[in-house]
């Protein structure tokens, strides 16, 4: 059992990448989905089981694979930022895969299970090999892997218009993955190292060449593309709105948060915050492009019809949230970034899932068709509402924990006009969330649209709500969420609690 | 009686479970009128049996507490939870106790009126009770917000009722105005407090003593003022005029007593327990605040005298009304903040029979209009009767309960040396003599218009349901708020004993207490 829990970190990736190919193999499509389900569900426990190692007492923990010493061989690296993202990604992960079932019936041809089986496995083995590694060459390689699977899975999605989308995220995704490994190979070249540790001794050194000065620059406009800050955002709302609904709900909550991630491990580990923010200025850059994502993404969804799209809209502005909070560089403003993260995960994801309900049920999600749905659908509305609270940042919402750290730090700062500006984009949150609000519970639905109930499937409302319900649970009980967070933060910023 | 050996939090629990309980049971009875409505009464009046509970305890010096989460980790200490003081207890006694009269009268304008969705309308009212409680026991800021929050969502569907589109462009004034302020100002406020003293718990002397001052300590309160846009300070007021599409119940107790109220009451409390009155009074921060509030309440009265729809002029009265507290706080000494206090009480009853009446009057009468009530004393004298004793209080003489609080406010204009806001005061009332006195005079003493007659034979006579007959079940209630008003001056004494221990600390700097509050 020791010697199950010592190697935890290796499994977490291995498990999966081995399960996806076996998902081909089994082929009957409940099995398939019962194997991915037990697969998601085991790879949930492990990155709890993580986490407890390493918060709030252990410390980080280096896994070399195969017992090849760094920086020779390949090691795994799992501190409490590290092991929240891994419960991020394999939570909503796991709570999808039980919610698919019905949705994924009704959206995908059958014949074509199994193969979106295997690919959401190797897609979340590709978002939990990024997180968990400590090798620069194996992020891309994750990276690849995740965006590949992504593509095929947004592909997926029903009409035609899910293959232009899949197709612009593939140009825009490629286009990021090679900046990614051109910024990794000039720091390779400059410094003759891969290993994240060793590169982060071996880059103060070097810093004032200009090859490591244009690899940072690469890096960091490779990972923008992939978490979708404006303006490089162009293959977001596409993809979301078009995606299966399952794959909306996964990749809306776990991909973007996990190329946050790669950024704050880069800028603050392994650039160094003194060489990202001193010398280059990132911050300068980053905070004025979140203003500006919080406040575009915002208006533009406030003039969707297309909740879908609305929704991916307010995912560019929460993204803007995320990226503020690094650009703050101080504890409480990383610990909003970090804390955001998970709860974006869990409302952003929650919500996905609201409007795969609606889409099983009546087979559009655009506003028109939504009028006085929540006659209808009341749990499945509620659960809107719910979501729809947090995303404005009611207190008692996970939301609002985010906002308060993040308005805290700009304070912190003396950026007194940031924390106005955060709180007025809050507002233009409720200006989207609410319509759709009062068109679904206050617009009568037209005259020949049918009035009975069609709430969702048991399943599907369950796991709605478990997410849902985690974001408030989260909102009134921030401890473990915050606790983790902040302690990631004074690790990034090497301040001792 | 079991209730009398409960233990105080327990009192505490209750007094925040029954509204929710009550809430649920009326949505579970919701196909048995009798049986839902009676259940609300019976459970309004255990509810204000448990707050009155309360208040002996906290007259004898009792600040009981009850702590439900701590939110934040570590040292952001952050805990939802409440505690009661004076100002809370009278808050929650006038919300609870009027709540009483509000249901019985409900019950008789909601189906006198024949409305739709009376359930809904009984499950937000008493969940809008619930938030009312939340606010005036809340034990720091952030509890205060996010009852404030509960309140402004629960009420929405009760200002929508109708389902019209102007019901629904009102709702969004009302909405629009009272998030838009809260969240980007009240919050504000809020973090930046919490930045600058490093806890939000409401402390006697303030906690921002030594922390900040200048012009920046202006800016804050004026986040604080204009961010609870409940307190409808100009020129955040227009949510409380398009509120009134709202049937005439909600108008009454939530748009006279606990909305309106929690807004002031949060001014008051920010003031008294943030602040610190010696902080306002030894810095002249809230001068400026003083003259707004001056400006909104001649401001109101005059737009009052304008207002031909009895319940527009009744919502410009508040406005003006809710100037005045805001304004005893702003004086920043014992007697301001005292009149500040007991006006809520006092405001809340006279304002409250006011509504009743405008309720009546329509629902008997179908009359919106000032200029329509030509003769109708004569019809609906006893209604008339009670309005007439309520316009006095708000105007502020005696024998009636509002003129305590307007003595108290004078006092304290006099001790600032703000003499012009001491005319302001006189001046304002003698337009609340303008513009409130002269509805029952015409009603009583004018003749009554050709068409009124008319009007008589169609729907003069009370409709009687369900073996209630609803005209007496609106008049009742109407009744003994206005003799409640009466009863405020003679016994005015127990009020403003128990609010004294809010002015009384006013005169020890007490040190702020960042580290004290980690427990």
């Amino acid at each position: 059992m020791n010697q199950l829990l010592y190697h935890l970190p290796v499994l977490q990736v291995v498990i999966p990448l081995l399960a996806a190919p076996a998902c081909v193999v089994i082929r009957q499509r409940h099995l398939v989905w019962l194997w991915a389900t037990v697969v998601t569900w085991a790879c949930l426990a492990m990155s709890i089981g993580l986490l407890m190692r390493v918060y709030p007492t252990g410390g980080a923990i280096t896994y070399e694979i195969g017992g090849w010493v760094a920086p020779w061989g390949i090691v795994y690296h799992v501190d409490a930022l590290t092991a929240l993202v891994l419960v991020i990604v394999t939570g909503v992960g796991a709570v999808v895969m039980l919610y698919a079932r019905q949705s994924v019936n009704d959206e995908i041809p059958a014949e074509r299970h199994h193969l979106f089986y295997a690919a959401f496995l190797l897609c979340m083995t590709g978002l939990l090999g990024i997180t968990v590694t400590g090798d620069a060459f194996n992020v891309f390689v994750f990276l690849e892997i995740s965006s590949l699977s992504s593509y095929v899975l947004i592909a997926l999605g029903r009409g035609r218009r899910a293959l232009t989308a899949s197709f612009r995220y593939l140009v825009m995704g490629t286009i990021g993955g090679t900046f990614i490994l051109i910024g990794i190979g000039l720091m390779y070249m400059q410094t003759g190292t891969l290993n994240m540790a060793d590169l982060a001794a071996r880059l103060p050194a070097v810093n004032d060449t200009r090859t490591i000065r244009a690899a940072f620059a690469f890096f960091t406009v490779g990972v923008s593309v992939k978490l979708a800050l404006f303006p490089l955002h162009v293959w977001l709302p596409n993809a979301y709105t078009y995606a299966p609904s399952v794959i909306t709900s996964f990749v809306a909550a776990t991909a973007t948060k996990v190329s946050v991630y790669v950024l704050v491990r880069f800028t603050f580990i392994i650039f160094g915050a003194e060489f990202a923010f001193t010398d280059m200025k990132l911050d300068v850059v980053l905070l004025a492009l979140a203003i500006a994502a919080m406040f575009i993404g915002s208006l533009v969804a406030i003039y969707q019809t297309n909740v879908k799209r609305l929704l991916a809209y307010s995912s560019l502005a929460q993204i803007g949230y995320m990226v503020l909070g690094i650009s703050l560089t101080n504890v409480n403003g990383l610990t909003g970034s970090i804390v955001h993260l998970f709860n974006h995960a869990m409302m952003k994801g929650g919500l996905f899932m609201v409007m795969g309900c609606v889409m099983l049920r009546i087979g559009s999600v655009h506003l028109r068709d939504m009028a006085g749905l929540g006659k209808r659908m009341p749990w499945t509305m509620a659960a809107f509402v719910v979501g729809g609270l947090n995303l404005i940042g009611v207190p008692l919402t996970s939301g609002f924990v985010s906002k308060w750290y993040l308005v805290l730090g700009a304070l912190d700062r003396g950026w007194w006009p940031i924390a106005v500006l955060i709180l007025l984009s809050s507002l233009l949150a409720v200006v989207y969330v609410w319509r759709v609000i009062e068109v679904v519970y206050f617009r009568d639905p037209p005259e020949d649209a049918p009035t009975e109930r069609c709430e969702a499937p048991l399943m599907m409302l369950v796991m709605t709500w478990l997410l849902l319900g985690a974001s408030i649970v989260f909102g009134v009980w921030a401890q473990i969420p915050a606790g983790v967070s902040k302690a990631a933060a004074q690790m990034l910023l090497g301040v001792t609690p | 009686m079991t209730i009398l050996t409960l233990d105080v939090t327990t009192l505490i629990v209750l007094c925040l479970v029954l509204p929710l309980i009550s809430a649920v049971l009326i949505a579970a009875l919701g196909r048995w009128p009798n049986l839902r409505d009676g259940m609300m009464v019976v459970m309004a009046t255990i509810l204000c049996g448990v707050v009155c509970k309360l208040v002996p305890l906290i007259d004898a010096g009792a600040r009981p507490e009850l702590n439900l989460v701590n939110i934040l980790p570590g040292d952001h200490y952050m805990p939802l939870g409440f505690k009661v003081e004076p100002l809370g207890m009278l808050f929650a006694l006038v919300a609870s106790c009027l709540y009483i009269l509000t249901a019985v009268y409900a019950v008789g304008y909601m189906r006198g009126h024949h409305e739709k969705n009376q359930t809904r309308f009984f499950v937000c009212f008493a969940l809008a009770i619930f938030a009312a409680i939340g606010v005036a026991f809340a034990r720091n800021v952030m509890t205060l917000f996010v009852f404030y929050e509960v309140l402004t969502l629960s009420t929405y569907p009760l200002v929508t009722h109708h389902g019209t589109d102007a019901a629904r462009r009102s709702g969004r004034v009302y909405l629009g105005i009272l998030l838009t302020t809260s969240v980007s100002m009240l919050l504000l406020a809020m973090i930046w407090t919490y930045f600058l003293a490093g806890t939000l718990e409401f402390t006697p002397g303030g906690i921002l003593t030594g922390h900040v001052d200048g012009l920046m300590l202006m800016v804050l309160l004026g986040l604080y003022a204009f961010g609870t846009g409940k307190a409808a300070l100009m020129p955040f007021h227009r949510w409380l005029p398009a509120a009134m599409v709202a049937p005439t119940p909600v108008s009454a107790l939530l748009h006279a007593v606990a909305v309106v109220k929690a807004g002031v009451f949060t001014i008051l409390k920010v003031g008294v327990y943030v602040f610190g009155i010696d902080l306002l009074a030894g810095t002249g921060a809230s001068v400026w605040l003083m003259y707004v509030a001056g400006f909104t309440l001649i401001c109101a009265s005059l737009v009052a005298l304008s207002k031909d729809n009895l319940k527009e002029r009744l919502a410009y009265s508040t406005i003006s009304q809710l100037a005045y507290i805001v304004l005893g706080m702003a004086l920043a000494n014992p007697d301001g903040v005292l009149g500040g206090a007991l006006h809520i009480a006092t405001h809340a009853v006279g304002k409250i029979t006011l509504f009743f009446c405008a309720g009546a009057i329509y629902v008997q009468l179908h009359k919106t209009q000032v200029s329509e009530l030509d003769g109708m004393g004569r019809r609906m004298p006893w209604t008339f009767a009670a309005f007439t004793i309520a316009s006095i209080s708000i105007i502020g003489l005696p024998p009636m309960g509002g003129a305590w609080s307007k003595w108290f406010l004078a006092l304290g204009a006099a001790d600032a040396h703000q003499y012009p806001l001491l005319a302001a005061l006189m001046i304002s009332s003698l337009l609340n003599i303008a513009y409130l006195l002269p509805i029952p005079m015409r009603a009583f003493f004018a003749k009554p218009k050709p068409d009124g007659r008319h009007d008589h034979d169609d729907h003069g006579h009370a409709h009687v349901h369900d073996g209630l007959s609803e005209g007496w079940a609106m008049t009742i209630p109407l009744c003994i708020t206005a003799l409640g008003c009466i009863a405020m001056f003679y016994f005015a004494d127990p009020l403003y004993h128990m609010l004294q221990p809010i002015a009384a600390h006013t005169q020890t700097v007490v040190a702020p207490i960042t580290a004290a509050a980690h427990p």
